[in-house]
C-alpha cells in the first residue's frame, strides 16, 4: 500500500512538457503561481469562517465534523457564490481595469493638466 | 443577478467511489469554479480588444499586411503584456486544479485502491490487458497538464488518475457537466433519443472513454444494450469501471484496448461507435487508422458519432482559430491545433464513411437546470472550454437488399 508514499510531495509533482514562459522574468512566473494559491487559500478560509458562523447560528455550538460535513442548502450556496464572485472582483480588479482601459483613449494625466493650464 | 452563479462543490452526486472532499479542499475547488469564469467571462474579451486595438495594428505596420494563419497572431498576442497575464492566470488555473485533486485523492489513495478492488471484483466489468502499449500521442506530454498523463500508476493497482480526472471536471468546466460531470454523455443520449426514438442499438463502443462519465449515461439510457468503454490508461478504466458498478450501471465493460486495433471485435459488431471530446487527442496518423478501424467494426445501419468542438474554417476568424488554439499550447493538447484544422468531414470520408451519409449536428450539456446553470452562452463564448459543441457523425448505409 502507500505508505512509503509521500502523498504530500506527489501532489506536486509536475506535469510533462515544457511549461510556456510567460514572461520574460521567470520571477514573475514564480510569483504569479503563489500569490495566486495565496488568493485560493483566502477564499477557502472566508468559506470556512461562513461555514462556522451558519453552523454556530443553527446549533450554538460546532464540531469539526459537523464543518468537514457541511454542504450549503441552495439559499446558502448562492449566498456564498455571491460572495465568491465579489471577492474574486477585489482581488481582480486591478486586471479588470487593465482590460477597461485598453478600450479607452485616455491621455495621460499630464498632458491634460498641461492643456488645463493653458486652456 | 444570482442566477448564473455556479453550483458549490458539494452539489456534485456522492457516487460510492467518489472521493472525500475536505471542507477546504471543496471550497478550493469553488473558488477555482468561480475564478475560470471569471477569467473567460469578465477579462476574456479583452484578449480581443488587446489584438484589434494594439497588437494587429503593430503586426500591419510591421508586415504591411493582415495575419494570414493563426500562428502569427499567437506569436504577436504572446508578446502582448494583457495576453501573457491572461494566460499565466489560466495556465496557474489549471495547475492549481491538479494539485488541489491529487491532494484530495493521493492522500486516501488505500482507501480508494481498496473501495475500487471491491467494486471490481464483484461486478466483472473490467478488463485490463497490460500488453496493450501506451501510445506516444497519450505520453509525449501530459494531456491536460494532469500529472502522470491517464495512464500513470503511482502503486500497481492505483486509480488515483482517473479520480483525478472526475473530481476536479467540475472546476475546469464551472460546473457545466452538471452533478455526475456526465453532460456530455447525457447530451449525446438527449440527441438519439430526440432524433431517432424508436433506435435500439444492441452494443455500443465508446472509444478513449477514460472513466466513463460519457458512456454510462449511454448505457443507463439503453439498458438493454451492451457498452463496451475501451481505452488504453488502465489507471483511468480501472475507476471508471469501479465507479460505473459503484452507480448500480451493470450493462456496461471497460475494457484496455486501443482504438487503432479493435481486432478483438468481428467485422460489424457494434451497431453504435461513439467518441466524445476525444479525437483531439491523438495523432494525424492515429485518427485515420481509428476511424477506419471503427468503421470496420460499425454494423451496416449503424451509427458514428463524435462530439468535439467545432473545426476551424476559412469562415471561422483567424482570431477565433488563435482563442480556439489556447489549450493546445498551454494546456498540453498537442494535437487540438492540427486536428481541428483538419477537414474531419474528408477524413471520415478517407476512413469510409462517405460523405452523403455524414451529418453534423449541434449539442450543448444536458444538466439539472434546478442545481446547475446552463454553459455560458455564445457571448460568453470559452474557446474551447464551453459545453456546447458539435456532433459528427454518420450513418453507415444498411446493406442492399438481394431480394429479387
Amino acid at each position: 500500500m502507500s505508505e512509503e508514499l509521500d502523498w504530500v510531495a506527489l501532489s506536486g509533482k509536475r506535469a510533462k512538457g515544457k511549461r510556456p514562459d510567460y514572461f520574460e522574468d521567470p520571477a514573475l512566473d514564480r510569483l504569479y503561481s503563489t500569490v495566486f494559491a495565496l488568493v485560493a487559500e483566502v477564499s477557502a478560509l472566508r468559506d470556512r469562517q461562513d461555514t462556522v458562523e451558519r453552523l454556530l447560528d443553527v446549533n450554538g455550538t460546532v464540531s469539526r465534523e459537523d464543518i468537514e460535513s457541511y454542504a450549503p442548502t441552495r439559499e446558502a450556496g448562492e449566498e456564498r457564490g455571491l460572495a465568491t464572485r465579489a471577492y474574486v472582483a477585489r482581488v481582480m480588479r486591478g486586471f479588470q481595469q487593465a482590460a477597461e482601459a485598453i478600450e479607452s483613449d485616455d491621455q495621460p494625466i499630464g498632458e491634460i493638466a498641461e492643456r488645463l493650464k493653458r486652456e | 443577478m444570482a442566477s448564473d452563479l455556479p453550483p458549490p462543490y458539494t452539489a456534485l452526486t456522492r457516487h460510492a467511489m467518489m472521493p472525500q472532499a475536505s471542507h477546504d479542499e471543496a471550497a478550493r475547488f469553488n473558488f477555482l469554479t468561480h475564478f475560470n469564469r471569471y477569467l473567460s467571462g469578465t477579462v476574456g474579451s479583452a484578449n480581443k480588444n488587446a489584438y484589434e486595438k494594439r497588437v494587429l495594428p503593430k503586426f500591419r505596420a510591421e508586415h504591411g499586411r493582415d495575419p494570414e494563419h493563426r500562428y502569427e497572431i499567437r506569436d504577436a498576442m504572446n508578446k502582448d503584456p494583457w495576453h501573457q497575464m491572461w494566460s499565466a492566470l489560466k495556465r496557474n488555473s489549471m495547475e492549481m486544479r491538479q494539485h488541489n485533486g491529487r491532494q484530495i485523492v493521493l492522500r486516501q489513495m488505500d482507501e480508494l485502491m481498496a473501495k475500487a478492488d471491491h467494486h471490481n471484483e464483484q461486478s466483472n466489468q473490467l478488463e485490463l490487458d497490460p500488453s496493450v502499449e501506451q501510445p506516444h500521442y497519450q505520453t509525449a506530454v501530459d494531456i491536460h497538464c494532469q500529472p502522470g498523463g491517464y495512464h500513470t500508476e503511482e502503486l500497481p493497482g492505483d486509480v488515483t488518475m482517473g479520480a483525478n480526472y472526475d473530481v476536479g471536471l467540475f472546476a475546469t468546466t464551472g460546473g457545466a457537466l452538471g452533478g455526475l460531470n456526465d453532460g456530455g454523455g447525457q447530451a449525446v443520449v438527449e440527441w438519439a433519443k430526440r432524433e431517432h426514438p424508436n433506435w435500439q442499438p444492441k452494443r455500443v463502443l465508446d472509444i478513449g472513454a477514460t472513466v466513463g462519465h460519457n458512456a454510462v449515461p449511454i448505457a443507463q439510457a439503453y439498458p438493454d444494450a451492451e457498452v463496451i468503454a475501451i481505452d488504453t490508461a488502465g489507471a483511468s478504466l480501472r475507476y471508471g469501471a469501479a465507479r460505473a458498478a459503484a452507480m448500480g450501471v451493470t450493462n456496461i465493460k471497460f475494457i484496455q484496448a486501443s482504438g487503432e486495433d479493435l481486432s478483438r471485435w468481428t467485422d460489424g459488431h457494434f451497431d453504435w461507435v461513439q467518441t466524445t471530446m476525444f479525437l483531439h487527442e491523438l495523432s494525424s496518423k492515429a485518427m485515420p487508422k481509428l476511424l477506419t478501424e471503427a468503421n470496420r467494426v460499425l454494423a451496416p445501419g449503424g451509427l458514428i458519432f463524435h462530439i468535439e468542438q467545432p473545426q476551424y474554417s476559412d469562415e471561422m476568424p483567424l482570431f477565433e482559430q488563435f482563442m480556439r488554439d489556447w489549450d493546445a499550447f498551454n494546456n498540453n493538447e498537442p494535437f487540438w491545433t492540427a486536428m481541428h484544422a483538419q477537414d474531419l468531414k474528408q477524413v471520415m470520408a478517407d476512413a469510409g464513411f462517405a460523405r452523403d451519409n455524414q451529418f453534423t449536428v449541434g449539442v450543448r450539456a444536458v444538466v439539472d437546470p434546478e442545481i446547475f446553470p446552463p454553459s455560458p452562452d455564445e457571448a460568453e463564448e470559452d474557446f474551447g472550454r464551453a459545453a456546447v459543441w458539435n456532433a459528427y457523425g454518420a450513418w453507415k448505409p444498411a446493406e442492399q437488399s438481394v431480394a429479387a
